[in-house]
């Protein structure tokens, strides 16, 4: 990590995010109501589920471009499976099922083909969206049906007053936290990452632990996916191919998680998540053009790489062949 | 012969098995796969859709087409560098909405356009070539945010000067001729492309730097090592790769004239699997110009069929993500076991059958026996491997050791040893010319002279490439042994064109013929091959008549004679065809006959093998190399011979007790001198009936 005096990266972005917070609202009047703290961390909820989902992949050297995509098709394809008559249970199995499907086969192409993790996800986000598009619905945006309303209560509802989508963010923060610190294939995951070929060296099954690391995203990817469709009632899918994973990744390497592996936890991501969703809606606030956010969203990105090559620098003596 | 053995012999005479292994070597296999994907490609919408290749069509799609592969070859040249571009949609787009701009808003004029367009792509590129290059960032990751930002800065120009370009009317025939014109009979996009593509391809394989490029993407760690400017070639790269990507942006605005929201979007996908799919491999080091023209025609046809046949736009990317991450596969998987299969198919045996051993027992003219043993050994283990050794007029003994240096041993006591030359390679065979500078045949490197200074001159490493060959045998890859014509012509052997040095035992396996005799003429500089399909030519010793030479065939374990003057000029005639062993070098005796070194005897089971490729090839791809059936090369013995083929006498360590490996010897005032490739001596026996007087050099250029 690394530090300036004592502090971590970690602990910066922290600070800034609480800095930002504390600028916007003392500069934006509407920053410090109570509906919009609750939107603010309802939407940064979802981003954040998606953080862990990209994450815990990140922490073992690979990167879910098709995160997103997936989450899209899969939750649009159980929407239109409730519309058409499918009873809940049994729709959001399907989905869950296709999901983990993809996620299996993401793993199989990085794992046992040896594809690069970045073009066998990417290369699988525009098949699964063409995919979704041609066989599983019709328009890009699948609405919720009337006869699923209940679902709704999972994005907008409240659980002993806390807006349910926080409450599943951290359970999912936990349960990965759990799942890092104490299971066998958490830490198994980690130690892939930070040297793969070490681990193979030491036992470690390392091609169905990258596989693991797939399925677990397309999982939570899923769960996401189901928080936001209960969120606006709908699943638009086009942000499959939207830049939101970008956003994503953005979380995770602001938050202090290095792309090449093995480093960070749980807390990177709710720190990055807190620091992108003050961004994000302040910016909306100050109601700033959207392609000028999409600038500034670059900017920082570019700049938490930078700082995350810094940190982790490539050597030319040790820099991987072929790392992209 | 039986049946049997005649059968297999035109089975393998009839079916070159060799050539698979050939071809899989070369490296233009790697175009042959992306190839057939193109034309089965063809073939396929080809004959789906109707009027496919009407001319209207064609030229429609061509036009496409040279913006297209404007940007894949962008991308290439990034990933030949091993990095990727991510930005050259929102380049493409860039370049567009700034043409636009300047051509219709600002009313510059059409020079301007041009100059100030590529200006803003190399800027992007610029921008990505310091982050990606001298940062070190992380390419795919840099690219895709410059992606985001440069595509909002595009929606920030659009929102600008849309409705203003919507509006103004370009009056002038040189802006519309981009988009429209044709040149040759070409669309002028194509014709660009084209020129961009040979440009590249020249780039990427006759100049430096090109090759630091290449040499980057291959391995950058060894570039940095061996001292290429890494981060500032990556640069380059990027600074190519916008300004194509902003070049291919301006054919698009002038050709279609308009700026959307949507123009680029999604482009840079296609482009990488044109990439990939011409066989650019992902990480760098491999691809060409002509693998993205390849792979771009085939993505564009694709595409644009799909769009004809009217599928939906999710189709469309579902055939895109499937077509990508197959040839990725596809990539990847060939890249990991390509050597492995062509280690595999490439040793391809063939039917040899020896002629019966002569005895080496009892009243036989091979006989063992102890004469070697008086042998007294020079330069004991402070010589490896003299292949050969060769005397000066001074008496002075050089020879060649395994790290590429010509020793010379100082007379009268050869306790004294000097470098004499650093050559490199493996010195192997050697000859005194008239001037007393020394010919050498190295290993790896050709033919090679050192004058009496001690300068190293190449006198060459090349020869005329055969028509029909498909490896490509101008490269001398194993010169052998040499010997030299009174006209100063030198001829010498290579034994193997299909392995390297240090694969000798596999040529064995093979016995195919793969060497030959080439000959070197210094008078007139050239080199030309004289006698082919040679079972490993090793020794060569010129005759005493001046018209012809004697050469030893290893493996083949006989010994002939070439004419190359005089009446029976390029024929070849067998002098001795059975040898109880291997052959190695001859060499002239001082009564007129000749010394042959034997360098390992024969073995009843490995000339049975010999009749039977089949078993050796199964034995080549399924036994480990350690345990193949090799050749003996350790117990040998010195024969001298004369031009009639008698067997005068043998010279045998029995049991190998003091002097074990022989490759060559040389006679030389009464004296015969002995080298072995994996000895560590050279041996000196002294000869009872032998002229005292006599030496090489003497022989070959005095009494003439």
């Amino acid at each position: 990590m690394l530090t300036f005096g004592r502090l971590s990266q970690e602990q910066i972005v922290f600070g800034l995010a609480v800095l930002l917070c504390l600028g916007f609202a003392v500069a934006l009047p509407g920053f410090m109501t109570t509906a919009n703290i609750l939107n603010l961390v309802r939407s940064v909820s979802i981003l954040g589920i998606l953080g862990v989902a990209m994450g815990l992949v990140v922490i073992g050297r690979g990167i879910d471009l098709s995160l997103v995509a997936l989450m899209a098709v899969s939750v649009a394809w159980t929407l239109n499976l409730i519309a058409s008559g499918t009873s809940l249970p049994q729709a959001l199995a399907i989905g869950l099922a296709f999901s983990l499907f993809v996620g299996a086969a993401n793993g199989w192409l990085v794992a046992y083909v040896e594809i690069p993790a970045i073009f066998a996800t990417l290369a699988m986000a525009t098949l699964v969206y063409g995919f979704g598009q041609y066989f599983l619905y019709d328009l890009n945006v699948v609405y919720l049906p009337d006869n699923a309303r209940y679902l709704l209560w999972l994005g907008q509802g409240n659980l002993l007053g806390v807006p349910v989508p926080i409450v599943l963010f951290a359970a999912v923060c936990f349960g990965g936290y759990l799942f890092l610190r104490y299971s066998r294939s958490g830490r198994y995951l980690r130690a892939v990452g930070d040297n793969l070929a070490a681990a193979r060296t030491t036992g470690v099954p390392t091609r169905p632990i990258i596989m693991l690391q797939y399925v677990l995203s397309a999982l939570i990817g899923f769960v996401a996916g189901i928080v936001t469709a209960a969120s606006v009632a709908s699943m638009n899918t086009r942000i499959a191919m939207s830049t939101y994973v970008y956003d994503v990744i953005l979380v995770v390497v602001l938050g202090g998680i290095g792309l090449s592996g093995g480093k960070g936890g749980i807390r990177n991501i709710v720190v990055g998540t807190l620091l992108i969703g003050v961004l994000l809606n302040g910016m909306t606030i100050m109601d700033i053009q959207y392609t000028i956010q999409n600038v500034i969203k670059g900017v920082i990105l570019l700049a938490a790489i930078v700082i995350d090559t810094v940190v982790n620098p490539r050597d030319e003596q040790t820099a991987q062949h072929g790392d992209i | 012969m039986t049946t049997f053995d005649a059968m297999v012999r035109w089975r393998y005479r009839a079916i070159p098995d060799h050539l698979l292994g050939e071809i899989l070597a070369k490296r233009w296999i790697d175009n042959a796969i992306p190839l057939l994907i193109l034309i089965a490609v063809v073939a396929v919408f080809g004959s789906m859709i109707p009027d496919f290749f009407s001319a209207a069509s064609v030229s429609n799609l061509a036009r496409q087409w040279g913006e297209f592969s404007l940007l894949v070859l962008a991308l290439m040249v990034v990933m030949v560098a091993g990095g990727i571009d991510l930005s050259v949609g929102s380049t493409f787009a860039l370049g567009n909405i700034v043409a636009l701009s300047l051509i219709s808003v600002a009313g510059l004029p059409v020079p301007m356009v041009v100059a100030g367009t590529l200006a803003c792509g190399a800027a992007v590129g610029l921008v990505n070539g310091l982050l990606v290059g001298y940062l070190r960032l992380r390419a795919f990751l840099t690219t895709l945010v410059t992606l985001i930002i440069v595509r909002a800065i595009v929606d920030m120009l659009l929102m600008k000067y849309s409705v203003a370009i919507a509006g103004a009317f370009i009056e002038s025939d040189a802006w519309y001729y981009f988009g429209e014109g044709s040149l040759l009979g070409l669309p002028v996009s194509v014709v660009i492309s084209i020129v961009v593509a040979l440009v590249l391809h020249v780039a990427l394989s006759r100049t430096r730097v090109g090759w630091h490029v290449l040499a980057t993407g291959g391995s950058r760690r060894s570039a940095h090592n061996v001292g290429i400017k890494v981060r500032r070639t990556i640069c380059v790269t990027y600074v190519v790769s916008g300004t194509l990507s902003a070049l291919a942006g301006l054919l698009f605005a002038s050709r279609l004239g308009g700026a959307g929201a949507d123009t680029g979007i999604g482009l840079e996908v296609s482009a990488l699997t044109a990439a990939v799919l011409g066989g650019n491999s992902l990480g760098g080091g491999r691809g060409s110009a002509a693998k993205a023209v390849i792979g771009s025609i085939t993505v564009m046809l694709m595409i644009n069929s799909m769009v004809r046949m009217g599928v939906t736009s999710g189709a469309n990317s579902l055939l895109l993500g499937m077509v990508l991450l197959a040839a990725v596969a596809i990539d990847v998987r060939w890249l990991k076991n390509r050597h492995k299969f062509l280690s595999k198919v490439y040793v391809s045996p063939t039917y040899f059958e020896l002629p019966p051993a002569p005895s080496t027992a009892g009243a036989s003219v091979y006989a063992l026996n102890d004469r070697l043993r008086p042998v007294e050994a020079i330069g004991l283990n402070r010589i490896d491997g003299p292949e050969d050794v060769i005397l000066d007029g001074d008496d002075n003994i050089y020879v060649g050791n395994r790290t590429g240096d010509i020793v010379r041993f100082l007379a009268p006591d050869y306790t004294t040893q000097e470098v004499f030359a650093h050559v490199g390679g493996r010195p192997l065979g050697m000859a005194f010319a008239k001037d007393g500078s020394l010919l050498v045949c190295i290993g790896g490197m050709g033919l090679y002279r050192i004058t009496r200074d001690r300068e190293i001159v190449k006198l060459t490493d090349e020869t005329n490439r055969s028509w029909f060959s498909v490896i490509d045998d101008s490269r001398l890859k194993l010169a052998d042994d040499l010997d030299i014509a009174p006209d100063g012509r030198v001829f010498f052997s290579e034994a193997t064109i299909r392995y390297e040095m240090h694969e000798w035992p596999v040529d064995c396996l093979e016995s195919r013929g793969n060497g030959r005799i080439i000959c070197h003429d210094p008078n007139t500089g050239t080199t030309r091959t004289v006698i082919k399909n040679l079972l490993f030519p090793n020794g060569i010793c010129m005759t005493h008549d001046g018209q012809s030479f004697l050469f030893a065939e290893t493996w083949a374990c006989r010994v002939s004679r070439y004419w190359f003057d005089g009446s029976k000029k390029g024929t070849v005639e067998a002098v001795i065809p059975d040898l109880p062993g291997y052959p190695d070098n001859i060499n002239r005796a001082s009564d007129g006959t000749y010394w042959l070194a034997l360098v390992g005897i024969r073995t009843p089971s490995l000339d049975l093998a010999l009749k039977m490729p089949g078993f050796r090839r199964r034995m080549a791809r399924r036994v480990a190399p350690d345990e193949w059936l090799y050749p003996n090369i350790n117990t040998g013995c010195v024969v001298r011979f004369d031009e009639g083929g008698r067997i005068i006498e043998t010279l045998w360590d029995f049991g190998g007790e003091n002097h074990p490996m022989i490759t060559s010897m040389r006679e030389h005032r009464g004296h015969l001198y002995i080298g072995g490739i994996l000895n560590n001596r050279v041996g000196r026996l002294k000869l009872k009936d032998a002229d005292p007087a006599w030496t090489g050099p003497d022989s070959y250029w005095r009494r003439s």
